[in-house]
């Protein structure tokens, strides 16, 4: 008995360490970022008092508003359309059968894994000639295609979860596929769905490289890539207390619904490990 | 998942029963042709089309464009000059690139190696004893997962500064001596970010065992109690097998994202100092987008990308190899 609860609490005297290590770095930049601007801050120092004035800073010389904008616009348009077209694909890999369906999902599959900074060179080129590098659609369209092998997975695995006389009893009624789907399978395919959801809008609000290849114009910028460029900005004059605040409100609305919907987070990521 | 997963991809389906007269009877007003189920269908193709048409346009094809670019001589401007595989070539004769490469192996091991190793001894030494606040726990160590890399390299840059967090905790145990601008290091930026990986991955790999060994029936660590086993033998014989494709996926993810990482990097030193921090990502972006070698990055990103498929295709074979199946 003693020797469980000896093993008990090295159990939780692990996770916990582990768990401050986790959180540490997040925790540093916000303290950083609750500091006066002229306060000389080093390693572990604390505000004195709580002051938002630096984030007010950030906000308006980071000119962070219009880049929440531009990150949310680009962000909910690849994850909704995303899932539109993922739940119509996922559905023909899940619930029917049809010539080529291996080869095509092996194709898809190759796009879990490819890194997509081999695609940026030829993306680039192709935007520009069609004259739509710096636009929103240069980040929408590329980070579909790159969400689409992800939702379908995500979807088919769901379909395939479905009890097959479900469709079979409908498709006796004599409704067609779109009726099956849209009447019988899609009421209980929103959980899965909203994960999908969640999880393509984080990786797409997360997203750096397009948007630095992409993106000339200030007022187009997304959140991490004018974090990045304000960061570098103020690299030289030490203000390290304005990149912290900047950087905390770019993570902050992924983190507010990472806490409330961590469940679905979890476990869509590890059916997506290895999309990211 | 995609490596063990893609296992039941080839599952077969139902088979197709041919008639169901009950139903054809059903009525005469019913106009709609019956299909049996399991019955290919055409209309399968159509609801493919759209998720295909985005996937072809703007992510397999510029992948197979990049393989055409890699055998050209371009600015990005003029015409380009077919060179065959001279770039693989200069890939080879550069020690720069080289030396990318070389980094890239580097992260694996903090990216992949680490965490999975320290995942694997915490998730069994924690697996059987009751511990309470686990959904706490969880979304603590995943919550680096979740932060854009941007922020995350803000953070750590902070740490590793010269009056940040690290050097401090160094000057207050007595290491004061140790204590340096980690990132503008030659020998420590790349081991000083590699941990930033170590940090991003580890509660992954922890959580993704932990769920893991839930799922090993406890009868077999019983069983192994029995036949004497102490931990460790409990270890190699019931955790590590059980844990295969978990192993599996947790292994090929974090040695993509090692071989993948930019961000970080680009944000943190830029690939600096000198080119200590330098891995092929930051090379293609810096090629193609600032020295105007279109063609040679275009060759950069066809070997990392032929480098994480043979990567993913060896950790496959190797660990998720299950013998009962």
């Amino acid at each position: 008995m003693t020797a469980a609860r000896r093993e008990q609490l090295l159990s939780y005297a692990v996770l916990g360490a582990f768990c401050v290590v986790a959180i540490y770095p997040i925790l540093s930049i916000l303290l950083l970022a609750l500091h006066e601007r002229s306060d000389l801050v080093t390693g572990f120092s604390l505000p004195d008092s709580l002051s938002l004035a630096t984030f007010r800073d950030a906000w308006e010389e980071g000119d962070l508003g219009r880049q929440l904008v531009n990150s949310f616009i680009v962000a909910g348009t690849v994850s909704v359309v995303t899932a539109v077209l993922a739940t119509l694909a996922g559905y023909a890999f899940g619930a029917m059968r049809f010539r080529g369906s291996d080869t095509l999902f092996y194709l898809l599959l190759i796009g879990l894994i490819f890194p997509y900074e081999a695609t940026v060179i030829p993306l680039y080129y192709l935007f520009k000639d069609a004259g739509l590098t710096d636009s929103y659609w240069a980040l929408i369209l590329p980070q579909i295609g790159l969400s689409i092998p992800f939702g379908t997975f995500w979807m088919r695995a769901f379909f395939r979860s479905t009890p097959g006389a479900l469709v079979e009893a409908s498709r006796l009624d004599g409704a067609s596929s779109f009726v099956t789907l849209w009447r019988v399978l899609l009421p209980q395919a929103w959980p899965a769905i909203t994960t999908m959801i969640v999880l393509v809008f984080m990786w797409t609000w997360n997203e750096f490289l397009l948007a630095l290849i992409m993106i000339q114009s200030d007022e187009l910028r997304t959140a991490p890539l004018g974090l990045a460029l304000f960061a570098g900005a103020n690299r030289g004059n030490q203000d390290v207390t304005l990149t912290a605040a900047a950087a905390v409100l770019v993570a902050l609305p992924v983190m507010i619904v990472y806490v409330v919907l961590q469940r679905s987070f979890i476990r869509g990521m590890f059916a997506g490990a290895v999309k990211e | 998942v995609a490596a063990p997963s893609a296992r039941g991809v080839g599952a077969p389906a139902p088979p197709a029963r041919r008639e169901r007269p009950a139903a054809a009877a059903a009525g005469p007003e019913r106009r709609v042709r019956v299909r049996a189920p399991g019955e290919p269908r055409r209309v399968a193709y159509l609801y493919l089309a759209p998720a295909f048409l985005f996937y072809l346009v703007f992510a397999f094809g510029p992948l197979v464009y990049t393989a055409w670019l890699s055998l050209f001589d371009w600015d990005g401007l003029t015409v380009g000059e077919w060179v065959g595989v001279e770039n693989y070539d200069k890939i080879l004769s550069d020690p720069d690139i080289r030396s990318s490469l070389v980094h890239s192996f580097e992260l694996i091991v903090f990216y992949a190696v680490l965490p999975v190793g320290l995942g694997l001894m915490l998730a069994s030494v924690i697996a059987h004893s009751r511990v309470r606040g686990v959904t706490f726990f969880r979304a603590a160590l995943f919550l680096p997962q979740t932060i854009a890399t941007v922020v995350v390299a803000i953070a750590w840059v902070w740490i590793y500064a010269p009056e940040g967090p690290l050097n401090e905790a160094l000057r207050a145990v007595g290491l004061g001596g140790l204590a340096r601008g980690w990132l503008g290091d030659f020998d420590f930026a790349l081991p000083a970010l590699g941990l930033v990986g170590t940090w991003v991955m580890f509660g992954l790999c922890l959580v993704m065992f932990l769920a893991g060994i839930q799922k090993i029936p406890f009868s077999l660590y019983e069983a192994a109690r029995v036949d004497g086993a102490g931990r460790v033998r409990e270890f190699f014989a019931v955790t590590l097998p059980g844990l295969r494709a978990e192993l599996a996926v947790a292994l090929t993810f974090t040695t993509i994202m090692a071989l993948r990482t930019f961000d970080l990097i680009y944000v943190s030193t830029a690939g600096g100092p000198g080119t200590s921090t330098t891995v092929p990502s930051v090379l293609v972006y810096q090629e193609a987008f600032v020295n105007g070698r279109v063609g040679l990055a275009a060759a950069v990103a066809v070997v990392l990308t032929a480098l994480i498929f043979v990567v993913a295709f060896a950790i496959t074979r190797v660990v998720d190899r299950d013998p009962s199946r």
